[in-house]
């Protein structure tokens, strides 16, 4: 998927967060969004992701070769966030089978357990995932990022709570990811920056 | 899109029926409403015009209690940007309009036959109209308190401006839905009921179809 920013600017209220953001993202590209705490990084990442609207410029997305329009971009996007809150009352299997429903996806007979065994999260836990440790609650994120196997996945700070194997479980996916579609992600870690082929550095307002 | 919305509905009644949040406030606010009232009369003789008043007023209020929790929920767990990801805003708003029409609906049908068991003076003349009466009030609810709750959920004093805009946006339907009422109460005769079901039904047309073009604009940043 081919990602365009054009001038994008945001503020909220009358404070500036970040102003003439310009880059392209290109298929098979893991691309980096750096800056200092506060700069905008997730800001200018729910911007791409089509979450937040831009103050001023535009937002251009293309799949093999045709436009995607907003409100389409749901479909072709994996968010992933430390902030992002997933039914917390269901159980994993319960969150995955809803995210597959309301996807419009039809998950074959064992697809959920093998979901859960790919990011190393158990299959047979039937309690609500507000049992979970914040590390397997970030691998239910990445789930529901991958579950429709978007052409674009957006990674903020992937690896935050997570231990070594989910780290493992991160860059897999972002390297499977990368032959897919394209990788964002919006991180200072060191980790995260050598998988990326390119960075931009957001220069915000603090 | 109504393959999403109905997805959606799914969830917010399995999630419902596993925290009870708006259920068991509403039956709560209910029950012990109506045990005031009827203690309060014992004794009193009240004309059917105010106990149909008072019929709409537990109506209302018992939607101002439960009904915008479709949308608060969401923003109080923080999975409203979790839905955005999932989902277009029109299914989204489609499948809260049908689990607060479900829950309304129900919530109605409750307080009518507690009503009916609790106040024996109130009889009624016309019960297909009372009925159709009661069916359409409760889709005008639905409709109006479903894109006041997407508005409202966001804003810190939630619980104060839930009631204070819906009552506005509600007058109308509580206007014609007590004309209509009094009418199937007290007259038997239909025809006297269709100026105020013309009415109930143009505004439950109106209120959805202006919410189905403002929730995109509510439902973005």
């Amino acid at each position: 998927m081919h990602v365009t920013a054009e001038a994008v600017s945001r503020r909220f209220n009358r404070r500036p967060v970040f102003a003439d953001v310009s880059f392209t993202v290109s298929p098979g590209e893991v691309f980096g969004i750096v800056g200092r705490n506060g700069s905008g990084k997730s800001t200018l990442l729910r911007i791409v992701g089509g979450l937040l609207s831009p103050s001023s410029g535009t937002m251009r997305y293309s799949l093999n070769g045709t436009d995607v329009e907003g409100e389409k971009l749901h479909r072709h996007i994996g968010y992933v966030a430390p902030y992002l809150v997933l039914y917390e009352e269901f159980s994993a299997a319960e969150n995955l089978a809803l995210y597959a429903r309301i996807r419009g996806r039809r998950l074959p007979d064992g697809a959920i357990e093998a979901l859960l065994e790919r990011v190393g999260l158990p299959t047979d836990r039937t309690d609500p995932i507000r049992a979970f440790s914040s590390g397997m609650k970030q691998r239910m994120r990445l789930l529901f990022a991958i579950l429709h196997e978007p052409p674009l996945l957006l990674l903020d700070e992937p690896i935050s709570n997570l231990d070594v194997d989910g780290m493992t479980v991160v860059y897999d996916i972002v390297e499977e990811y990368r032959r897919r579609g394209a990788v964002i992600i919006a991180t200072n870690d060191a980790e995260d920056i050598a998988r990326c082929d390119r960075t931009f550095r957001v220069e915000g307002h603090l | 899109m109504l393959r999403q919305a109905f997805a959606i509905f799914a969830k917010d009644l399995a999630s419902e029926l596993r925290t009870r949040y708006a259920i068991n406030a509403l039956l709560m606010f209910v029950v012990v409403t109506l045990a005031v009232i009827m203690f309060s009369l014992v004794g009193e003789t009240l004309s059917s015009g105010a106990l149909t008043g008072m019929l709409w007023v537990v109506m209302f209020f018992a939607a101002m209690s439960g009904l915008s929790r479709s949308f608060v929920a969401e923003e109080e767990r923080g999975t409203t940007m979790t839905l955005q990801l999932l989902a277009t805003p029109m299914a989204v708003y489609l499948g809260k309009l049908l689990f607060n029409l479900l829950l309304v609906v129900a919530l109605n049908v409750f307080i009518v036959l507690l009503f009916l068991l609790t106040m024996d003076q109130f009889t009624v003349l016309q019960p297909d109209l009372f009925w159709t009466v009661m069916l359409l009030g409760s889709l005008g609810i639905a409709a109006a308190t479903a894109i006041i709750a997407a508005i409202i959920a966001r804003a810190n004093t939630k619980g104060t401006l839930f009631p204070v805009l819906s009552f506005p946006v509600l007058l109308p339907l509580l206007m014609a839905g007590i004309s209509a009422t009094k009418i199937a109460v007290e007259e038997p005769v239909w025809d006297n009921a269709w100026p105020e079901l013309q009415m109930l039904a143009s505004y439950i047309v109106v209120v959805t179809t202006v919410s189905f073009l403002l929730f995109d604009f509510v439902w973005k940043d």
